[in-house]
């Protein structure tokens, strides 16, 4: 496991990843588009929308019904979540390469990451 | 404006964004906010969430390209986002607390300063260092493709740019925009790094950076997937484009793009400033 080795599998992966989270966004957008293309819309004013769109549980819940909505937040979640997997296999990469430092320095980043986003969730 | 005219021109604009965003190493948001707010009248808080979601997706978009070519130099990116993302927190947790407005405008000053020499500096030239103890020790020295072959690079100047990647951070936290910018001035400027290596490093970190205030964000309800969508795919598929074009772009060009995007950023942190909607 080297370097070069080490990236080519961490981008394939990653690519992966953006894809499925793409292509997730785009059905849930045709299924938005679909029942509401003349529909008008109103983006002036903020308003603090429901758990279906603001919490995971209330995310994945309103995907597995195939509603338009969560679908399209469920792969906006995963491509949130693209950054965070690529950090964590750069620590799995780093100790394959038995790289010490570096392990160390993408888990400080990792732990970080993970601390942040559990507060918020 | 009807959910399909709103969503064809916001994914539009937001290929262009993620284009030059691709280009330059920074989110997208400098092109994203201003479009929905100013042309769309869409709320800050929707755009800010937008802006998130258009960052993380010109990062990831682009990343497995440069990546993959040998660009992005992983080492100095992940080591440089410890100081980032806790910047990044701190920034967060000083929003709402600490007026932005005079920091808005003074960042904005900043900027317009890194424009003029961005648009004004010769070419790339012989800048190339080498390594101080410290890049030594933390081996950030590397080497990427210049013409077909491979050069090497020295990196100096690391504590200037930890310190500066906090100041990111912060400010990414604070504004809401432009780590990117900063990001790739302080790997050009202070650590002397080839400019290509600065700009598609940033491309990596900024999504680092995003992710770790993305959580807060979707939480407050500033992500709206009606908003978001045409976001995320015009930004992947313009991010795309942008990463075919860099690896054959000569520096000069990329400087200048450079350079006139961070001064429209300038204007608008200036304007914002002065308004006080910052």
């Amino acid at each position: 496991m080297n370097d070069q080795r080490l990236e080519t599998i961490i981008g394939g992966l990653l690519r992966t990843g953006v894809v499925l989270a793409a292509a997730i966004v785009a059905l849930g957008g045709l299924l938005y588009l679909f029942r509401f293309h003349a529909a008008p819309v109103n983006f002036h004013t903020f308003a603090v929308g429901g758990a279906d769109i603001r919490t995971v549980p209330g995310i994945l819940l309103s995907a597995a019904h195939f509603n338009s909505t969560g679908l399209m937040q469920f792969g906006l979640v995963l491509l949130i979540l693209t950054p965070v997997a690529r950090v964590a296999l750069a620590v799995v990469g780093f100790a394959l390469e038995k790289d010490h430092l570096y392990t160390v320095v993408s888990l400080i980043v990792l732990v970080i990451l993970a601390f942040s986003l559990i507060r918020a969730a | 404006m009807t959910a399909l005219e709103f969503t064809v021109v916001v994914w539009g604009l937001s290929a262009l964004a993620g284009f030059l965003g691709a280009l330059t190493g920074l989110g997208g948001g400098v092109v994203v906010v201003p479009a929905l707010t100013l042309a769309l009248g869409v709320d800050i808080k929707y755009a800010i969430g937008a802006s998130l979601v258009s960052v993380i997706a010109t990062s990831s978009g682009a990343a497995a390209a440069y990546v993959r070519e040998g660009f992005s130099n992983i080492r100095i990116g992940m080591f440089l986002e410890i100081a980032t993302t806790v910047g990044a927190i701190v920034g967060a947790y000083l929003a709402g607390r600490v007026s932005t407005h005079a920091l808005a405008i003074v960042f904005g000053l900043v900027l317009i300063h890194a424009a003029y020499t961005s648009l004004s500096r010769g070419a790339e030239g012989a800048h190339l260092v080498e390594s101080d103890a410290l890049a030594k020790r933390l081996r950030f020295d590397g080497d990427y493709p210049v013409d077909g072959k491979r050069e090497k690079y020295g990196v100096r100047n690391v504590g200037a740019g930890f310190s500066l990647m906090f100041g990111a951070g912060a400010l990414s936290g604070l504004l809401g925009i432009g780590s990117g910018a900063v990001k790739v001035l302080a790997m050009d400027r202070a650590m002397r790094m080839p400019f290509k290596v600065s700009t598609t490093t940033s491309n990596f970190m900024i999504g680092v950076t995003a992710a770790a205030s993305a959580g807060v964000y979707l939480s407050r309800g500033y992500v709206d997937p009606r908003v978001a969508m045409p976001v995320m795919l015009g930004v992947l598929v313009g991010a795309l484009a942008g990463t075919r074009v860099l690896v054959q772009a000569r520096v000069r060009t990329l400087r200048i793009v450079f350079g006139v995007v961070i001064l429209a950023l300038a204007i608008e942190m200036i304007v914002n400033g002065i308004l006080g909607k910052v």
